[in-house]
């Protein structure tokens, strides 16, 4: 699958779900059959998503919750959410 | 990014954490599917935990670390409160996936399930066809059903995955099997080979697939894998019967799941209640906590503890623990013996030969899953 647009808006489709589990004490998404636990910056990454921000002001609103590079974030985070995609636990719409 | 339950830990003393739980809703099913992994002994309505009851039995397993709850029967759309334990799923944080036949369900119920948050829907399909699937089922109309309900399914834009059980008599079908599931709309199959515990084992003469088929079927899902890739993932369980080695039963006993009958017991396997030297406890008078870290029926085959030559010296016992349990004790009276499935096992010889026995017998008429069903079928049967 290809990169992020920056325009692209990633988000959880139906039936993929965030779940925090106090006992385990980590980050889980949640789809059919699977839970993939998510490290801290999985987590935050996908907490980014709420519909409406495309992949640049995701990037945006990251790079100013760290206080870190623009480039070294949308980096990481296009690789993690392309990994996603293609494991069909983040869709796209543009 | 790695997968749940891969840190080092030592098996003996560390107590794993569930990820899901099976709660059977019910037994009451409008189908009569003959193998059927209910008990043949099905529990009466009146003996079924209340809707609250549920509502308790899911915030105590969300607080144990379960992720997926599987809300499931016999036909969980049988319940008029189903919408009520939904909503009690999904408010515990619980993962909800909804295994049905599809029938009892209506597009309206079904909407206020989609509404009240459900996740997921599993449905099953007994044949590729009215024709095939209605008389495997035992249920004239149902498969016409089923494919309204993958359309309300679809129209709600909750994931689908379609469920084969898979036998003698349908397993030459399974390309038109997989054909269907894209058709639905489905983004997963699972196609398992019928387990032949209860309903199944009185059928086994009438569902045990030939060696031939298996090899056909495990050749046609290759192929198929790789040319929907993309589209359909397909979770395929082959029959164990003709395998080298037994599939890890339930992930390992008491490690990854549990399952919660209508009543309220509590078993480390849905099948469980097949070792009839387990005893069992009920979430109406013990904290699901507790039964799972410390209840008899849990510790009994937990880790590696119990196991017997030649599991015990194997290097794959923490890879299929041993197999299945049930299966051990239906063909050897010792739950704690080496699934006879394995060629490792000195029953396995024994196993193999009952199985080919079966897979060429011409008998296809099947024992229905209904009440009483099984009595009346052992009646019928000469005296041994
Ligand atoms: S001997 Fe036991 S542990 Fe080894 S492969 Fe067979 S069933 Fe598995
Ligand atoms: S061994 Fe028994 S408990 Fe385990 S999966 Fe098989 S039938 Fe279920």
């Amino acid at each position: 699958m290809t990169a992020l647009a920056d325009s692209d808006i990633p988000f959880l489709p139906r039936g993929v779900r965030l779940r925090h589990c106090d006992v385990r004490k980590a980050w889980f998404l949640l789809a059919p059959e699977r839970a993939v636990k998510l490290d801290p910056v999985g987590a935050h990454v996908l907490q980014a998503l709420d519909g409406e921000r495309d992949f640049a002001a995701v990037v945006g609103h990251l790079a100013a919750q760290f206080d870190a590079p623009q480039d070294r974030i949308a980096t990481d985070a296009g690789a993690f959410l392309t990994e996603m995609r293609n494991r069909r636990m983040v869709e796209v719409r543009s | 990014m790695n997968a749940p339950g891969n840190e080092p830990v030592d098996i003996e003393t560390a107590i794993p954490i569930p990820m899901a739980m099976l709660a059977e809703l019910t037994h009451r099913c409008p189908l009569k599917c003959p193998y059927c992994s209910n008990p043949l002994e099905l529990t009466r309505r009146s003996a079924e935990l209340s809707a609250e009851e549920w509502v308790e039995v899911f915030r105590q397993a969300a607080a144990l670390g379960v992720l997926h709850v599987h809300l499931s029967g016999g036909e969980p759309a049988s319940r008029k409160d189903l919408g009520e334990i939904t909503t009690g799923a999904v408010e515990a944080g619980l993962y909800t996936n909804l295994i049905t036949s599809g029938v009892g369900l209506t597009e309206a119920n079904f909407a206020d399930l989609a509404a009240r948050g459900l996740d997921h829907v599993q449905l099953s399909v007994q044949g590729v066809d009215a024709e095939a699937a209605d008389r495997i089922g035992g249920f004239r109309g149902g498969f016409d059903t089923k494919m309204r309900v993958a359309d309300w399914v679809a129209r709600e834009g909750i994931p689908l995955t379609i469920n084969a059980v898979m036998h003698r008599q349908n397993l030459d079908r399974l390309p038109e099997t997989i054909e269907l599931a894209v058709k639905l709309g489905a983004r997963r199959l699972e196609v398992a080979n019928t387990q032949y515990h209860g309903w199944a084992d009185l059928n086994r003469a009438a569902l045990m697939p030939t060696p031939e088929q298996a090899k056909r079927a495990s050749e046609v899902v290759a192929e198929t894998r790789e040319r929907l890739k993309g589209t359909l993932v397909i979770d395929y369980v082959p029959p164990d019967h003709f395998a080298k080695y037994p599939k890890p039963c339930m992930g390992g006993w008491s490690r990854v799941g549990l399952c919660v009958k209508p009543e309220g017991k509590v078993l480390p396997c849905h099948a469980a209640e097949t070792i009839t030297t387990l005893e069992f406890q009920n979430v109406r008078d013990v904290p699901l906590e507790e039964i799972w870290k410390k209840g008899p029926a849990f510790t009994a085959y937990r880790g590696t503890h119990w196991m017997q030559e030649p599991c015990n010296s194997c290097e794959r016992k923490t890879k299929d623990w041993g197999g299945c349990r049930c299966q051990a004790f239906a063909w050897t009276g010792d739950a704690a013996a080496t699934d006879p499935v394995c060629t490792l096992s000195p029953e396995h010889a024994r196993m193999r030969a009952a199985a080919e026995t079966d897979s060429a017998a011409h008998a296809d008429e099947f024992v229905y899953r209904t009440i009483g069903g099984a009595d009346r079928a052992r009646a019928k049967e000469p005296a041994s």
